[in-house]
């Protein structure tokens, strides 16, 4: 399979699912996810190459409803539980950055 | 404590009240929940008032359902409308659901009385209740051991006598691997058996609610009651809930049962000891057993840790800050989103989330996501030879009884190996029970793992009876 995990690598899929992590925490989990990798090589070692892959137990078909109108959670309900709501709309901090 | 089936037998005959009953469990959690640390929240209010409605409708001279008065503990990844709901998370601390989850409804129905939430690993990662934010449970039966996990809460507020009967769900062995190491019955329904509407998802296509009890009874009569189509979730099957109580003493007579190698090896001694007992006892009541060794289950835990990783790194992507739940503040977006999944989520967590994200990222898709599918549809294919040969397949839940605390937080491999026998269930999508069976070091109990195709809990439960009434517990 791939080349042992690095540290940069825990750092860069850290950047990518948004987690911040300190030095100490970059070298556990270098050390930890790079233990699960390492035992996920036996799987590597296996020629698998005319096996169809499995996503979903069941393989999923594609389930329809009558279009039916029904009542579905109220807005005011929603917006209750957000950390911060304005003019029935989610609020959150500033998405684009100053104007040049 | 008396069973589910006798409470509601008692409270439909006007012998006891589901008010009488619902007390008893309260007082049952005030005595230990502070020492064991097994509910996160307890609905007094609600419950009581749920308990008064159940005997309102007795006095009226009503039917009233299955699990009539019978309390009853529910996961805290399960959505109750108005109840905290936390996945034993901070990021979901102080949160409560708008909805309820359809097993929720069915439940209530049936005149069940929701007490409360329990404890589990953080989003039900884990196999100890270790990984919660709000502390591990304790194990009632040895309070220097675990409980299991993730549902560690569920198992001992039934093995405390807190209440008969309980909720958990099993992405790869969180019902069973919990009911093992506290002498309980656990039951992994088959993929699509139980809605999953309200269940706040881990691992999608492993994810399963299932029932925890003392007897094999019980958690057949709670199956049957949340099982069945649910329109709300698009994996349901499509028929309604099977019909399990009425098979619950056909026994074993004329079934194939296979004893897999893979089932027991690398187990303790007393686990194996049990196991090979378990297929003297079936064998007596008329099974016919043979061995077998299925190699793929060898590759399960590999496939396993990193498909369920991969879907949870897409499932937790939610949790953001904006909608519900924790956020902490920063100037921009994208740092409000990082800071707050940074302090929101445990250890565990972030380690599976960046495991799944690696797996799916670009350059590593193909070797090890890619790979791990593959391997489940090897999987899957080896339960269908199998079952070609058998009808019940046999072996030991987890490797070992109930471990004490700590002796596993520092090496998740070793964590992630109390699994190995639960997980190819889960891949597969079929169904499996644990069912006490015996006793091992320190006189903890021990769970033997019978597993079966799609759609078979009926003959699990009852080949789990035979061995019940084996042990001792007619």
């Amino acid at each position: 399979m791939g080349s042992p995990l690095r540290r940069e690598d825990v750092a860069y899929v850290a950047k990518l699912a948004r987690l911040t992590l300190s030095d100490a925490e970059l070298d556990m989990f270098t050390e930890q996810l790079g233990q699960v990798l390492a035992h996920a090589e036996d799987m590597g070692a296996l020629n698998l190459e005319n096996v169809v892959a499995t996503a979903h137990p069941f393989g999923l078909i594609n389930v329809v409803r009558d279009d039916i109108v029904r009542p579905s959670l109220e807005r005011e309900v929603v917006l209750a539980m957000a950390p911060d709501a304005r003019d029935g709309r989610f609020a959150v901090p500033r998405i684009m950055g100053e104007a040049p | 404590m008396k069973s589910a089936a006798q409470i509601a037998r008692e409270v439909q005959s006007g012998a006891t009240s589901a008010s009488v009953e619902l007390e008893a469990s309260l007082a049952a959690v005030r005595a230990r929940n502070e020492e064991l640390n097994v509910f996160l929240h307890v609905d007094e209010e609600g419950a009581r008032a749920a308990a008064s409605r159940i005997d309102d409708r007795v006095a009226r001279g009503e039917t009233v359902g299955p699990l009539a008065g019978v309390p009853i503990a529910i996961k805290d990844n399960l959505c109750q409308a108005g109840i905290p709901t936390t996945c034993s998370s901070r990021i979901l601390e102080g949160w409560r659901p708008p909805y309820n989850a359809t097993v929720i409804d069915r439940l209530v129905e049936a005149g069940a009385v929701p007490v409360g939430k329990t404890n589990l690993d953080e989003f039900a990662m884990g196999s100890s209740t270790e990984n919660s934010a709000f502390g591990p449970t304790r194990n009632p039966l040895d309070i220097t051991r675990v409980p299991g996990g993730s549902s560690g809460g569920s198992a001992a507020a039934v093995a405390a006598d807190m209440t008969p009967i309980a909720l958990g769900s099993d992405t790869g062995g969180s019902i069973r691997q919990p009911a093992a190491l506290c002498g309980l019955v656990g039951v992994k329904p088959s993929y699509g058996l139980v809605s999953r509407y309200g269940l706040i998802a881990f691992a999608s296509s492993l994810d399963q609610i299932g029932p925890l009890s003392k007897t094999v009874l019980d958690s057949a009569i709670l199956l049957e009651v949340i099982a069945g189509h649910d329109p709300m979730d698009s994996t349901s099957l499509p028929e309604p809930s099977p019909s399990l109580v009425a098979h619950v003493d056909d026994g074993v007579a004329g079934k194939r049962v296979a004893l897999v190698r893979e089932l027991v090896e690398g187990a303790d001694p007393d686990v194996v000891a049990s196991v090979e007992r378990a297929t003297v006892a079936l064998k007596d009541a008329g099974a016919t057993i043979i061995e077998l060794s299925i190699p793929e289950f060898r590759l399960g835990l590999s496939a396993y840790y990193l498909i369920a990783p991969a879907e949870a790194s897409s499932n937790l992507a939610r949790f953001d800050g904006v909608r519900y739940g924790l956020r902490v503040d920063a100037d921009d977006v994208t740092a409000m989103m990082e800071a707050t999944r940074t302090a929101g989520f445990g250890a565990e967590v972030k380690r599976r989330i960046m495991l799944g994200t690696y797996a799916l990222s670009a350059g590593y898709f193909d070797a090890y996501y890619g790979q791990a599918l593959k391997v489940r549809t090897q999987m899957i294919d080896a339960f269908h030879r199998a079952y070609q040969q058998a009808d019940l397949l046999i072996g030991a839940t987890a490797p070992s009884v109930a471990f004490e605390f700590g002796a596993k937080t520092s090496n998740p491999m070793a964590m992630y190996l109390s699994d190995v026998f639960t997980i190819p269930t889960n891949l597969a999508g079929e169904a499996a029970v644990s069912v006490p069976f015996g006793t091992g070091e320190a006189g903890l109990p021990i769970g033997v793992q019978l597993l079966g195709p799609g759609r078979s809990e009926a003959q699990l439960l009852a080949a789990a009876r035979v061995l019940e009434i084996a042990d001792g517990r007619p």
